[in-house]
């Protein structure tokens, strides 16, 4: 199906799209249509400035499996990267 | 009969016209060249854009003898690339179904006004596309042929209704003018074989002109050449009733 249906995710940090980095306000999760990748469907992330406008974007469309294998992989690497050193938080204010 | 010799040429190329509230978007064009009259019709692309897909099958439409127009609905989401500008599309809800219709009235005023249409007008739409049809013909009483490929969300629970799409396009089947065919994979999620049968029976209740056909071994998007749910077979006799179709209900020669 197609779906105007997305999880949104606060950010903190910063993206490098097409004219260079930028500051990350929000990641927009979805699972569709792919617009490249030769799949049905895959699981696509938007990390964007502004979800209002098209310019910077950092966009990645994969599939369920190649999803789930980075999930495992950003716990494992949190889990050791906040071990080894202190927890970066998000910034207040 | 055909020779084999009869010459064969099409041009295609982007567009202004006026859409919803009479703003001037984009849209993609393919014609025949010949004199004509031709058909026309309404190419509405998925969610994911105003893709290449969607263009290839506008110009399907020009070699087999219509004049086939796909409104960029992303349009004013931008300026920007079509993977972009429907990011932003999706992230503020979708195209509202009010705008949409604003635009496919605006496409169907456009090829009317073009002098080497016959003035029949079809639509055809895939996916969010295909629930686009239904709503336009739920909303449009002049067009002159329908054919919906796979509309997920025809049918939609309250919860399911927001602000830019508020009304489920069923709840619109009494108003529809248009002869409608439907496409449909019976491995499909959006629309369920339940959804398919459901919509059927409003057709059915209402007294609708209708042809569904629904195909075996055929998931979601099976006509998408190039990704792996592409079923060739179903594919291509899907493709046949589509000609059949519009070449009934529109071609005038």
């Amino acid at each position: 199906m197609c779906t105007w249906i997305i999880e949104k995710a606060e950010m903190y940090g910063s993206g490098k799209g097409a004219d260079g980095w930028f500051r990350l306000k929000q990641a927009n999760v979805y699972y569709d249509h792919p617009y490249d990748a030769p799949l049905d469907h895959a699981l696509i992330i938007d990390f964007v400035a502004d979800p209002t406008k098209p310019g910077n974007r950092v966009a990645v469309e994969i599939s369920a499996d190649s999803a789930r294998r980075l999930i495992k992989s950003i716990e494992i690497a949190l889990g050791t990267g906040v071990e080894a050193h202190a927890a970066d938080l998000t910034p207040a204010g | 009969m055909t020779t084999g010799r009869e010459y064969e040429g099409l041009m295609a190329e982007t567009v202004t016209m006026k859409g919803h509230d009479g703003d001037e978007i984009i849209a993609y064009l393919a014609r025949p060249l010949g004199a004509g009259p031709y058909p026309g019709v309404i190419v509405l692309h998925h969610m994911p854009g105003w893709d290449d897909a969607t263009k290839e099958i506008t110009r399907k439409f020009a070699h087999y003898g219509y004049i086939g127009i796909d409104p960029n609905l992303h349009f004013r989401e931008g300026p920007g690339a079509p993977d972009d500008v429907a990011a932003v599309s999706r992230a503020a809800g979708g195209v509202p179904d009010d705008r949409c219709v604003g635009d496919v009235e605006g496409a169907m005023r456009h090829l009317r006004s073009l002098p080497y249409c016959n003035g029949k007008i079809g639509i055809i739409g895939f996916c969010s596309g295909g629930r686009q049809v239904y709503l336009s013909v739920g909303r449009i009483a002049d067009l002159d042929a329908a054919v919906d490929c796979w509309g997920g969300r025809v049918i939609a629970s309250a919860d399911q209704l927001t602000e830019q799409q508020p009304v489920a396009p069923i709840d619109l089947t009494a108003n529809i003018q248009a002869p409608l065919l439907g496409i449909f994979g019976n491995e499909d999620q959006s629309p369920t074989p339940e959804d398919v049968n459901a919509t059927e029976e409003e057709l059915k209740k209402h007294g609708k002109t209708y042809e569904f056909h629904r195909y075996d071994g055929a998931g979601h998007g099976f006509f998408a050449v190039d990704r792996p749910g592409y079923r060739p077979v179903q594919a291509t006799e899907a493709w046949g009733e589509v000609w059949k179709w519009f070449d009934r209900y529109l071609k005038t020669d």
